[in-house]
């Protein structure tokens, strides 16, 4: 059977080799999902031990409030479709900073990635300083940036669409990057072989590859947002959050307000998650 | 033992592979030649269920292959094993485990999916390595193989499935002289030795005609020779590939002067 006599001897020898290897494998896996499971156990009751209440008996109790707003939005249900109208000025004025800082944040979300991926960067030496940059954007949470921002400019929708942006330019800074570093760089290499510039050859060299991705990515974030700018409604920018706030405080009776808003809220996410799937999949498949 | 009916694939307003029939009986090594684009990418494809066909049968010891679905469509792949021009295998993973994905289809879901073999199974997968001469290469990773030892673990993982077919689209396009000709000696003892059918996508005519037991050439999705490797002399290439008096196969030709000079020293011999 054997076309080149490797010798039985060191046939033996690769075999052994390779099951004992095969076995060290198993036992690492298997040591890691023990640890995984000791793990998760021990983690639970520590957090359950600094729970303020009991999570057991506290989680009986977590449907209570959208129990009240479901009750109160029935019991008022002729009222729903005049906060359903009243509740869209806002919502527009939400889409608008989300959209804004989508847009903002992804040009400089995509000029972070081309300095910050090997291989493509133009000053190589500085992609750490690029990282990190995106890095800390993508760190600070977007509500205190937007605080300090509201407490420097007042309240208002731009702070918040700066303080989105920001947050924006971090994430798809990093996963522009990492769609950079898939980018095949043969037309790169050929763009260069005619003496291309770095702009030249990052525009018509890498773009067009990473485009697709790239707009993908930057629905994705577009979403990401429309739920990022109704939060800081929250704390004073403007648009559906605040209205939301107002509506849900206890015992105003404004429940049925907050069942709209909900309603609302959760149509226009359903409605630009399913738009931007659709677009998605078109980039990615093409027409068919 | 395998019957070509009438075979067809469209691709919009092209005819790919245009009605093309055959039969082959016993474990031949059958060579099909042609120029880019004249469907016998789309063929092999075809046969091992890649690529759907447009109509025809092939039939397989009586069954009609295009005609399965699902499960035994399933099946019918694992016992008609494919090498590819680029390998096809999966880079990150070592090559004992590439060998063992030959047996996918026959094993369980769930075992294989965290990349758990019999033991009976690894030793099965080493041997065949061994056979290749590869075994030393067992623990590496596959993308840290040359070419022509990919194409060898390619090779081994199909010879796991224990194929009754073993088809190669282009096995040795992107390998040098060297390792090209240690690739085809191998896929010339596993069709000798163990009585495997091998169809193979060939670009080089020297190799059909040292290889093969019977040479295919289609030109433009269609059958235009059918024949052994003598009769395919320059005329019967100008005609598959559509090529004019220029067309010279010796200015492109892989084969090391070694094989000229041998097939030269049997001139003499032959006269005497």
């Amino acid at each position: 059977m054997t076309f080149l006599a490797t010798g039985a001897r060191g046939t033996a020898d690769l075999r052994h080799a390779y099951l004992a290897q095969v076995q060290r494998r198993r036992l690492y896996s298997g040591l890691l999902t023990i640890l995984f499971v000791a793990l998760m156990v021990s983690g639970f009751q520590i957090a359950q031990a600094r729970n303020a209440g009991d999570f057991l008996n506290g989680i009986t109790h977590i449907f209570d409030f959208p129990a009240d707003i479901v009750d109160e939005a029935i019991a008022k249900a002729g009222n729903l479709p005049g906060h359903i109208w009243d509740a869209l000025p806002p919502l527009i004025e939400t889409i608008n900073i989300a959209a804004v800082s989508t847009l903002i944040g992804t040009l400089f979300g995509g000029l972070l990635a081309l300095a910050s991926t090997r291989g493509l960067a133009a000053w190589p030496r500085l992609i750490v300083v690029f990282r990190r940059t995106s890095d800390v954007l993508r760190a600070v949470p977007e509500i205190v940036i937007a605080l300090v921002l509201i407490f420097v400019l007042g309240a208002g929708p731009v702070p918040a669409a700066i303080a989105i942006a920001l947050h924006t330019a971090g994430a798809t800074g990093k996963l522009f990057s990492e769609v950079n570093e898939n980018a095949d760089l043969k037309p790169v290499e050929g763009l260069a072989s005619v003496g291309a510039g770095w702009v030249q050859r990052m525009m018509l060299g890498v773009i067009p590859q990473v485009a697709p991705n790239y707009f993908s990515y930057a629905l994705l974030r577009f979403e990401i947002n429309i739920r990022a700018s109704a939060i800081l409604g929250f704390v004073g920018a403007g648009g559906i959050g605040y209205e939301l706030k107002n509506a849900m405080t206890f015992g105003q009776g404004k429940l049925d307000e907050a069942a709209g808003i909900f309603i609302v809220l959760f149509a226009t996410i359903v409605i630009f998650d399913q738009l931007s799937g659709v677009i998605r999949h078109r980039l990615t498949y093409g027409d068919a | 033992m395998l019957e070509v009916r009438n075979v067809s694939r469209v691709f919009g307003q092209r005819k790919a592979v245009d009605n093309i029939s055959f039969r082959v009986d016993g474990a031949q090594f059958i060579g099909i030649i042609g120029r880019s684009g004249a469907g016998k990418s789309t063929f092999l494809r075809m046969m091992n269920r890649l690529t759907t066909a447009s109509a025809g049968q092939i039939l397989v010891d009586g069954t009609d292959i295009l005609a399965l679905n699902g499960a035994a469509a399933r099946a019918w792949q694992s016992q008609c094993a494919m090498i590819f021009q680029q390998f096809n295998l999966v880079p990150r993973m070592d090559v004992a485990s590439n060998v063992l994905h030959g047996k996918l289809n026959s094993r369980s879901t769930l075992t294989t999916i965290f990349n758990m073999w019999s033991r009976a199974d690894i030793v099965q997968a080493l041997d065949i390595l061994d056979r290749l001469g590869i075994a030393e290469q067992a623990p590496k990773r596959a993308e840290a193989l040359s070419g022509g030892q990919q194409q060898r673990v390619a090779i081994a993982r199909a010879l796991m499935q224990d194929p009754k077919i073993i088809l190669a689209d282009e096995p040795i396009a992107s390998l040098d002289p060297m390792n090209a000709q240690m690739v085809m000696d191998t896929l010339k003892r596993i069709n000798t030795e163990d009585g495997r059918m091998v169809i193979a996508n060939l670009h080089t005519l020297d190799t059909a005609r040292r290889y093969c037991d019977r040479v295919i050439g289609l030109r433009d999705g269609r059958i235009v020779f059918d024949g052994v490797p003598a009769d395919l002399t320059t005329d019967a290439a100008r005609e598959i590939y559509g090529a004019d008096e220029s067309f010279n196969e010796d200015a492109t030709s892989t084969s090391l002067p070694a094989d000229k000079v041998a097939h030269l020293h049997v001139l003499p011999m032959a006269a005497q």
